[in-house]
């Protein structure tokens, strides 16, 4: 039997890939379903696979452009920085994780926050960056998100955090933990005051920021199949020693079990949060004429 | 009874101790002299021993399956205890216990992560694992409080939450984090005592009060030390340096701010004398208690919040 299979002739020549040659940076083949894609299609589409819907990650900065209007950003607490106050050390420094961090993303720490107008509505905007430490929160990130909120109620302007991140920062312990609480409080305080909060979320947006920020919008939207969770997928299989069903803890997951408002495209993101904070209303920000 | 490594010795001279006063009680030997010597030197050792633990050690003080937890000092240190159960949605929750009970003639609400102790128990408590419906049947209990104008005590000791698929379809992001905003709105004082794991988001879910007070040998950290090594150091060999970067212990978070005070307990550990520490932890709550009575509902609201506001260390 096992005869039947052995090659005697030499192995046949291997088939070269991507034979064609395609225009340098014309085109480019999805990561997901492996079609070629027309680039400037993809770009003009929100960075979303025009064959498969695929939802690539995109940058704080490339979000806020996306959904905020064209200069209208103005960025706080931007050099906001972790002092490492554990002098926390595994396989590697975390004071040189963060030079790392801050080298690829241009920015000092994993989260973008400011102000700025969607189709002229006033909001505060809190953006994680995943490329900077998996968008991880520690003090930084808890307490820039918390003085947004804090000037979203002194201002009276909703309030937008578009999650995107792995968790707690391991490397800030306790102190990241304990920002969960903190930015929570601070939610608390702006649903006292009756200002809406939208709640973002993308792909991924897991463990300590799903349990606090994350989850407690007025409105909560997810961009489609992006990984919602507290544990992640690998940790339960572990627990429980199954493969996980396909879509678990995919958006739409989420949407069936009652936990997202909607499933928004990226490209209909501006109009649906420009809809709801027409219907929240009385912020409107007028634009001098 | 589980004996810790780095309990062994001052239980080989404890049974020598012993040994040595049975013989003396039966024969005409005298080992006075020896058993005196002896007894000296295991003070040393547990002094010794005690007030040098490792971040790894105390966590495993912390997991101590003799050491006292949320219902043996329900039993121990309050009266009238009626439970109540269940989300009033989905299930009981029962990693997760609470209800009214009287602290030295005071009324209270008092909730806690619950563990077991033998195989039986283990299981229907989760490990002490708890699914949403124990946070939110937690949050229910607390709401009833706040109505009716009672304090409220938890005590938290738990691995974590429970990575399972029910826990995640029924939300468990989502009853933490509500648990997290409300319990901010609470006009009662809000007392919390990490009595022995304080494990991630499942313990701070009970976690935000006016008070956070820890037992001398709990933890309370963002991962366990397993979970830390496994994912920054690659493999789970690294637990001690895991729980040492960590900086989990009772003596870390006081200098760190995170926690108000460190609640002594018998020397070798809780787990050596369950009552005692009962009755050491219903005094400091009764002094807390005190302290707090005087915050008026609103105080006690502004109170709480600036408290965790402060938490975090950056530079701007």
């Amino acid at each position: 039997m096992v005869a039947w299979f052995h090659r005697v002739k030499a192995p046949l020549a291997k088939i070269k890939r991507d034979r064609v040659k395609v225009p340098n940076g014309m085109w480019m083949r999805c990561d997901r379903c492996r079609e070629i894609i027309y680039k400037t299609e993809f770009e003009n589409n929100a960075r979303v696979c025009p064959k498969c819907n695929y939802h690539y990650r995109i940058s704080a900065m490339e979000r806020i452009g996306l959904l905020l209007d064209e200069g209208s950003f103005q960025e706080f607490d931007r050099d906001m920085v972790s002092t490492d106050p554990l002098k926390f050390r595994d396989t590697m420094k975390y004071k040189d994780r963060l030079k790392k961090s801050s080298k690829k993303t241009n920015l000092k720490d994993a989260i973008v926050c400011g102000a700025g107008t969607i189709n002229r509505h006033r909001i505060q905007i809190c953006v994680f960056e995943f490329k900077f430490m998996g968008g991880s929160m520690g003090s930084v990130v808890g307490e820039k998100i918390t003085r947004g909120i804090e000037r979203a109620i002194h201002k009276r302007v909703p309030m937008l955090i578009v999650s995107c991140s792995g968790g707690a920062r391991m490397q800030e312990g306790i102190f990241s933990l304990m920002q969960l609480a903190k930015t929570s409080a601070s939610l608390a305080r702006l649903s006292a005051a009756k200002i809406p909060f939208i709640s973002i979320l993308t792909d991924p947006t897991t463990g300590g920021v799903t349990a606090s920020v994350a989850m407690l919008g007025d409105i909560i939207i997810a961009e489609p199949e992006a990984l919602i969770c507290f544990a992640g997928p690998r940790v339960i299989e572990q627990t429980i020693k199954q493969r996980l069903p396909d879509g678990f803890q995919r958006s739409e997951f989420l949407l069936e079990h009652g936990f997202v408002d909607t499933v928004v495209h990226r490209k209909d993101m501006k109009s649906t949060i420009s809809k709801l904070l027409d219907f929240f209303g009385n912020t409107i920000f007028e634009k001098e004429s | 009874m589980q004996i810790l490594d780095f309990e062994r010795p001052i239980f080989e001279l404890e049974q020598k101790i012993e040994e040595l006063i049975d013989l003396s009680q039966k024969g005409d030997v005298d080992f006075s002299e020896e058993i005196k010597k002896l007894q000296k030197k295991v003070k040393k050792v547990r002094r010794d021993t005690f007030s040098n633990l490792s971040g790894w050690q105390k966590t495993q003080l912390a997991r101590h399956p003799d050491r006292p937890y949320t219902l043996d000092y329900i039993r121990f240190m309050m009266s009238d205890f009626i439970e109540l159960h269940g989300d009033r949605g989905f299930a009981d929750g029962n990693s997760i216990v609470g209800g009214l009970a009287k602290l030295e003639g005071e009324h209270v609400v008092v909730i806690g992560h619950q563990k077991g102790r033998d195989i039986k128990e283990k299981v229907f408590r989760n490990f002490g694992m708890s699914n949403p419906e124990g946070y939110r049947k937690a949050l229910r209990l607390m709401k009833l409080a706040d109505k009716f104008g009672k304090p409220i005590i938890t005590l938290l000791d738990t691995p974590g939450a429970y990575p399972g698929i029910g826990a995640e379809e029924r939300g468990q992001a989502e009853a933490i984090a509500r648990n997290l905003r409300e319990m901010h709105m609470l006009s009662v004082p809000v007392i919390v005592v990490i009595i022995g794991e304080g494990g991630s988001g499942g313990a701070l879910a009970l976690g935000i009060g006016n008070r956070v007070l820890m037992l001398e040998n709990a933890v309370y950290s963002v991962i366990s030390p397993e979970g830390c090594a496994a994912i920054l150091w690659g493999d789970g060999k690294n637990v001690e340096d895991a729980a040492r970067a960590l900086r989990l212990t009772s003596n870390d978070l006081l200098r760190l701010k995170v926690i108000d005070e460190i609640i002594k307990e018998p020397l070798c550990g809780a787990h050596r004398d369950s009552k005692r520490m009962a009755s050491i932890l219903r005094r400091v709550l009764r002094r807390n208690l005190r302290e707090l009575k005087l915050l008026s509902p609103d105080e006690l609201i502004r109170h709480r919040y600036e408290k965790f506001r402060m938490i975090g260390e950056f530079m701007d």
